[in-house]
């Protein structure tokens, strides 16, 4: 058992410690959930692509730097630390591009990660509709077969990004009327701008557009836009789910970082008596997710499936980030009431408050958290099914 | 970069586990609390056989230690059991004994299973553990803090007392397994100086860490039996682990226990007590959490002292506050930036910087 990084991992965090110290923009960026921000934040995504430290952990010939779990683990303890913005690409990132890995062809990555790396493409997600939450199998978007592609309809909610965003992945049903309700659905992308596409962007907890529904009126996707087979697509979508994207959703980095944050307020803030128990929750909190991915990681480089772990990860994650928040906002008191608050956090450029506001969604989004702790239950402990 | 368990580390666990599931634990800590510990000595002398003790004991002094990770492991295992006894207070003793003298007189017999200890100290708390049961009580007077260190101001370096044991237990703790014994004072002072005060300072990093990582087996123990309970014990017709206000408690259960274990391994490889204070907190937290969960899903059953279930309660809910209760454990964390290895030290000190 060992918590030592090797000399080679050891020297590539000094490399991507003293890029960040050269380029980390000095104040925060406007919020991402803005038009302005939006286009701030690709233009950074621009700037780490140039040095190919935007996706370290893709191959070189995408722009990434080959990284295993450990050195992007060792890349996003650095990036969060030094204050550096939040990913305006995650969608894309985290969510299609293991598809693409795992599923899509050389030409479709050719064609889509080094522009998903430079910032140029971002991509919202199309999973949820107004019918198909968390019985996400339910969804009745439309593909139907026509000359050279397929003709997408039907009403996509909840997409995070869309407002700002370029391209859309999601699933649609293309075979209906089969015995079970994730048969016959196929992963496709489509353009947000395309004819038959109307984006209306959707104000969450503090108005901004951090989502989007999208209607579809019979827009035209080409074959070269499915990934995987036609009517598989329910297998090609869950095939990443409890891969190393459960492990990748959420840095460990990214909390470490607020953890600190955190701690120095409480610091400078006179070290707080009735915040105090909180705040070393915090602290501990990070650490703990921290040496759980490090765990996590090790057991996945010797071939162990994570599977259903990631769903402790999830819950864990998304619960921790809130009461960070809320015990922020404690501590500013009436101060934390204007989200523009003090104490960047790096959530999407804003304050305390808009981490805060982004936090509050970490339960619902990515499979919510009774749906996770269904999963733990059943396949982790073993416990019998039962109605949902 | 490689945190897990090795394949001996594993087989280790499997081992004890077998042994101590072998061995009639529950009965043992009833006849203990009742004030025979005939039955837990014998047990006591298996775990010093299976190596558990000479863990925390260097090899000079017939030990193969120190080696806290996998005193991690045992102690996960003797919690998972409800072993009883002072186990804590004599790994506690182990790391105490820092003097040839001492050493040399009681190291082997701790790591042999020969002598069973236990201790007085800065941090111990306000009795002593099992006072009655034990061969030799360890203390350390003229620390700030030191249980039982009335009118021994006199020196400020630290005293190391030996005392023979035999007092009578006051105090029966709500966990039957623990004997709450009076401090005293007297006996043989067999050293002085800063290096006692320093090996007090060892002693706690120790008995916490080994306190955290039974509370935890503890907790991982109530968490298996309260889903075999709910698996089988019917209401409306189907299992009550089938419905979800009872799948979603245990879920949080295991998510608690499962977060603290990384900690307590964590905190074993970088002996920093900030980590270790760390460790403590979220392993006995997750415990006792898992013990409220464990009993509102037994039902009344839970409530008996009659069902072995009661002797993991109330293990839970006493090893919160053993060897520094939650308070005392989250200001550390908070204070200990500096010690080096603490949380703000990063993976490997170099991974995360101070604000």
């Amino acid at each position: 058992m060992d918590l030592t990084h090797s000399p080679a991992d050891e020297a590539f965090r000094a490399e991507a410690r003293a890029w960040l110290g050269g380029h980390v923009p000095t104040g925060p960026l406007p919020s991402l959930e803005t038009a302005e921000g939006f286009a701030a934040h690709r233009a950074w995504e621009a700037e780490l692509a140039a040095d190919r430290w935007a996706v370290v952990s893709w191959p070189a010939a995408y722009g990434g730097r080959d990284c295993g779990l450990v050195r992007w683990l060792v890349f996003e303890e650095e990036y969060w630390a030094a204050g550096a913005p939040g990913r305006v690409g995650q969608n894309g990132v985290s969510l299609l591009a293991p598809t693409l890995f795992d599923h899509g062809t050389e030409e479709q990555r050719a064609r889509i990660l080094p522009p998903m790396a430079r910032g140029e493409t971002v991509w919202a997600q199309a999973w949820s509709e107004p019918e198909a939450g968390s019985d996400l199998a339910s969804l009745r978007s439309r593909a139907v077969r026509t000359d050279g592609g397929w003709l997408l309809s039907g009403h996509k909610t909840w997409s995070s990004r869309a407002a700002f965003a370029d391209r859309a992945f999601g699933l649609f049903r293309s075979e209906p009327n089969l015995p079970k309700p994730h048969q016959g659905l196929t992963y496709l992308m489509f353009d947000l701008r395309a004819p038959g596409v109307t984006v209306r962007p959707i104000g969450r907890l503090d108005g901004k557009p951090a989502f989007a529904e999208i209607f579809l009126d019979e827009v035209f996707v080409p074959d070269e836009d499915v990934i995987g087979e036609p009517g598989r697509g329910w297998r090609v979508a869950m095939s990443t789910a409890g891969n190393e994207r459960g492990l990748t959703l959420r840095s460990p980095g990214r909390f470490l970082a607020a953890a600190d944050r955190l701690a120095a307020l409480w610091h400078g803030r006179g070290r707080d008596p009735s915040t105090r128990d909180r705040v070393a929750d915090a602290v501990i909190g990070a650490r703990a997710y921290q040496l759980f991915t490090y765990a996590a990681a090790a057991r996945f480089l010797d071939g162990a499936p994570l599977g259903p772990e990631s769903s402790l990860n999830k819950v864990f994650w998304s619960e921790y980030d809130i009461a960070l928040h809320e015990t922020a906002l404690d501590l500013l008191g009436g101060q934390g009431e204007a989200p523009g608050g003090e104490g960047a956090d790096g959530d999407g450029g804003g304050g305390w408050g808009e981490g805060y506001v982004f936090s509050l969604a970490g339960p619902l989004y990515a499979g919510t958290n009774e749906i996770q702790r269904d999963i733990i239950a059943e396949r982790l402990l073993g416990l019998p099914r039962g109605r949902r | 970069m490689r945190f897990l368990l090795d394949d001996g580390q594993t087989a280790f666990a499997r081992s004890l586990d077998a042994l101590l599931t072998a061995a009639d634990t529950p009965a043992a800590v009833r006849a203990w609390g009742a004030g025979d510990p005939a039955a837990g000595r014998a047990l006591w002398s298996r775990v010093a056989d299976a190596g558990v003790f000479a863990l925390a004991v260097p090899e000079a002094y017939g030990g193969f230690g120190p080696r806290p990770v996998d005193l991690v492991v045992a102690f996960l295992e003797l919690g998972r059991h409800v072993v009883p006894g002072p186990l804590v207070e004599t790994v506690a003793a182990a790391a105490l004994l820092t003097e040839p003298g001492p050493a040399e007189r009681f190291l082997p017999g701790l790591a042999a299973g020969g002598t069973v200890a236990t201790v007085a100290l800065p941090g111990s708390g306000p009795y002593v553990l099992d006072g009655d049961a034990a061969d030799v009580e360890f203390a350390v007077t003229g620390t700030a803090g030191t249980a039982g260190s009335a009118g021994s101001a006199r020196s400020a370096g630290g005293e190391l007392w030996v005392r023979g044991c035999s007092v009578p237990c006051v105090r029966r703790s709500l966990d039957p397994a623990r004997r709450l014994c009076p401090p005293r004072s007297g006996g043989e002072l067999v050293a002085a100086g800063p290096r006692v005060v320093a090996g007090a300072a060892d002693a706690l990093r120790w008995a916490r860490l080994a306190v955290a990582a039974q509370a935890l087996g503890v907790g991982l123990a109530l968490l298996d039996r309260t889903v075999a309970y709910v698996g089988q014990r019917r209401q409306f017709g189907v299992p009550v682990g089938s419905f979800q206000a009872v799948k979603h408690r245990l879920a949080d259960a295991l998510i608690a226990l499962e977060f603290a274990r990384p900690l307590l391994f964590g905190a074993a490889l970088s002996m920093g007590p900030a980590d270790i204070a760390a460790a403590k907190v979220a392993a006995c937290e997750a415990a006792y959490a898992t013990a409220r969960t464990a009993l509102q899903l037994h039902g009344a059953i839970g409530y008996t002292a009659e069902y072995d279930l009661s002797l993991w309660l109330t293990k839970a809910r006493a090893l919160r506050c053993a060897w520094g209760g939650p308070g005392e454990c989250r200001a550390l964390v908070l204070d200990g930036d500096g010690s080096g290895g603490g949380p703000g030290g990063g993976v490997s000190g170099s991974a995360r910087r101070r604000p």
